[in-house]
C-alpha cells in the first residue's frame, strides 16, 4: 500500500469540513470485509475502493451469468463465467491501485468467519440468502465486529448497521433482534424467484458504502438502532427505530463451539432431503404423466399456458399462497411443482408430500427459468 | 382510524400498501385481524412497528397511530 496520500486523487472529500486529511487516513488505515460480489457487494466495493479505504476483503464463489448483468454493473459480458472477486479485484486495481485487496472465491462458512473477521474493522453483509445473513450476524456478534447490513426485495430495499459499539460500552441491535430466527424455506423470494429492479441494489450498495465510511471515520450518525427502509417506486423512505428482543438471546450461539456446531443451511430450510427435485429433461422423459402444478403467483411471467397445451399435459395454476387451503385437491395424485426458480416448487412438495405420503411428488429443478435455459418455453 | 403499512412481499401477499382499520385495542389484536382478513400473513415471518418504533410485545395503539408489518428481505 503507497503510505503517501495522493491529494489530488481524494481533494473533493478532504475538502469536506469535518473529513479532512485525519477522514483520509483513517480510511487509508482501514479493513473492510464485504462478504458477497454481487448486487450489493459491487456498488459497495467501487465505492470503498474510490474512497480510498486501504484493505478490501472480499467473498464470494459464484461465477458472473447473463441474469447478473443488468444489475452488477462491474461486470461486462466478456466476464461471463469468471468468478466475480477476480473480475472485481483486476477492475477495481485500474480505479485505484492504492487499495489492497484480499479475495476468497469459496462459500464462507463458520471456520472462515472465526479465521478472518477478527482482521477487519468492518463487516458488510452483501449476501443473497439467509444462511448466509445469520451466519454473518452470529459471527459479528460473536466477535464483536460491527457490520453494515442491506437487503433487497423487487421494488423494497432496507440497510442498518447491527452491533456498533455505543458509547455506554452495549452494542447496538443485531438482526437477530428483528427476526429472531430464519423465515421457512420458500417464504421469502429471492432476487432470482421474485425478481429485482436493476437499479435497486445499486441504490442500497451505495447506502452501505456511506454508512461503512461513516463508521471507519466517525462522521455522522450511522443506521445504528434504525432501519432504513426505501422504496423505488414511491421513493419513499420509512425509518424504524430498533430495539432490543430477549428472544434473540435464546436462538445466539453464546460460544465459539456452539457456532460452529450451528448448521446455517438446514436453520435455513435449504433443500431438505427427501424431498424428490426431477431436471428438465427428466420431467420430458419420465413425469409428463404427472398433473404439473404452477404454484407462481398469477403476475409472474411467463405463463406456462401454450407449454403445456402443445405438450398436451394436464395441469393447473395454484398459486403458492393459496396452496395450503387447496391441498385436498392434489391428494394423492401424482405432481410435479414449478415455481420460478425451483425454491418454492420445493417447499410445495414439501406441503403435498405431508398431506399425500403415498403420491409420487417432484420440485422442477430450475423452475420456470430452467425451462426458459432448455429452450423449451 | 389506524394505518396499517405492509412492506417487500407483503405487498403481493395483501395486494395493498397500506390500509385503515377502524381503531383496535392493541398490537396482538391487530395481528389477529389482518391474518384473518389476509391467509397469507398467517404462516409468515415479520415485525412490527408502531408509529416508526419496533415493537417486541403486545402493544397499546393509540388513536390515528400507524403500524408496519414488516418481512425479512433476502435479496442482494
Amino acid at each position: 500500500m503507497n503510505q503517501t496520500i495522493q491529494y489530488e486523487r481524494y481533494q473533493r472529500q478532504l475538502i469536506l469540513k469535518g473529513f479532512g486529511m485525519a477522514g483520509q487516513q483513517k480510511l487509508q488505515q482501514a479493513r473492510v470485509l464485504v462478504i458477497g460480489a454481487g448486487g450489493l457487494g459491487c456498488p459497495i466495493v467501487q465505492y470503498l475502493v474510490a474512497a480510498g479505504v486501504g484493505h478490501i476483503g472480499l467473498a464470494d464463489h459464484d461465477k458472473v451469468s447473463l441474469s447478473n448483468l443488468h444489475r452488477q454493473v462491474v461486470f461486462g459480458t466478456e466476464d461471463i463465467d469468471s468468478y466475480k472477486v477476480d473480475v472485481v479485484n483486476r477492475k477495481m486495481f485500474s480505479l485505484n491501485s492504492d487499495v489492497d485487496i484480499s479475495t476468497w472465491n469459496e462459500r464462507w462458512t463458520q471456520q472462515h468467519c472465526l479465521q478472518h473477521f477478527p482482521d477487519y474493522d468492518v463487516i458488510v453483509d452483501a449476501t443473497d440468502n439467509f444462511a448466509s445473513r445469520y451466519l454473518i450476524n452470529d459471527a459479528c456478534v460473536l466477535l464483536g465486529k460491527p457490520f453494515v447490513f442491506g437487503a433487497v426485495s423487487q421494488f423494497d430495499g432496507q440497510v442498518a448497521v447491527f452491533n456498533q459499539s455505543q458509547t455506554d460500552g452495549s452494542r447496538s441491535v443485531n438482526y437477530r433482534d428483528l427476526f429472531p430466527l430464519p423465515p421457512a424455506n420458500g417464504e421469502i423470494l429471492n432476487c432470482a424467484e421474485g425478481g429485482v429492479l436493476g437499479v435497486l441494489p445499486g441504490t442500497i450498495g451505495t447506502m452501505q458504502a456511506t454508512e461503512a465510511i461513516k463508521l471507519i471515520t466517525g462522521l455522522g450518525t450511522t443506521l445504528s438502532n434504525r432501519l432504513w427502509n426505501y422504496n423505488a417506486l414511491t421513493q419513499e423512505v420509512f425509518i424504524m427505530q430498533l430495539v432490543s428482543n430477549p428472544v434473540s438471546l435464546q436462538y445466539m450461539p453464546s460460544s465459539e463451539e456452539q457456532f460452529i456446531a450451528t448448521d446455517y443451511e438446514w436453520l435455513c430450510g435449504i433443500p431438505q432431503k427427501g424431498i424428490k427435485e426431477i431436471d428438465v429433461l427428466e420431467w420430458k422423459q419420465n413425469f409428463l404423466d404427472h398433473l404439473f402444478v404452477d404454484i407462481r403467483e398469477p403476475h409472474e411471467m411467463p405463463r406456462l399456458d401454450t407449454l403445456c397445451s402443445s405438450l398436451g399435459l394436464e395441469w393447473m395454476a395454484l398459486p403458492l399462497s393459496g396452496l395450503e387451503n387447496n391441498l385436498s385437491c392434489l391428494k394423492d395424485r401424482n405432481v410435479v411443482f414449478v415455481c420460478q426458480a425451483g425454491m418454492r416448487s420445493l417447499m410445495a412438495a414439501n406441503m403435498l408430500m405431508k398431506a399425500s405420503p403415498d403420491a409420487s411428488v417432484f420440485s422442477l429443478k430450475g423452475g420456470v427459468l430452467g425451462l426458459a435455459e432448455k429452450s423449451i418455453i | 382510524m389506524i394505518e396499517v403499512m405492509f412492506f417487500g412481499q407483503f405487498k403481493d401477499a395483501t395486494g395493498v400498501s397500506s390500509i385503515m382499520v377502524e381503531e383496535v385495542a392493541n398490537t396482538d389484536m391487530l395481528i389477529q385481524m389482518m391474518k384473518k382478513r389476509y391467509p397469507a400473513l398467517e404462516s409468515s415471518t415479520y415485525m412490527i412497528a408502531v408509529n416508526n418504533a419496533m415493537v417486541t410485545e403486545n402493544t397499546i395503539i393509540r388513536h390515528g397511530s400507524k403500524v408496519a408489518f414488516m418481512p425479512p428481505f433476502s435479496g442482494g
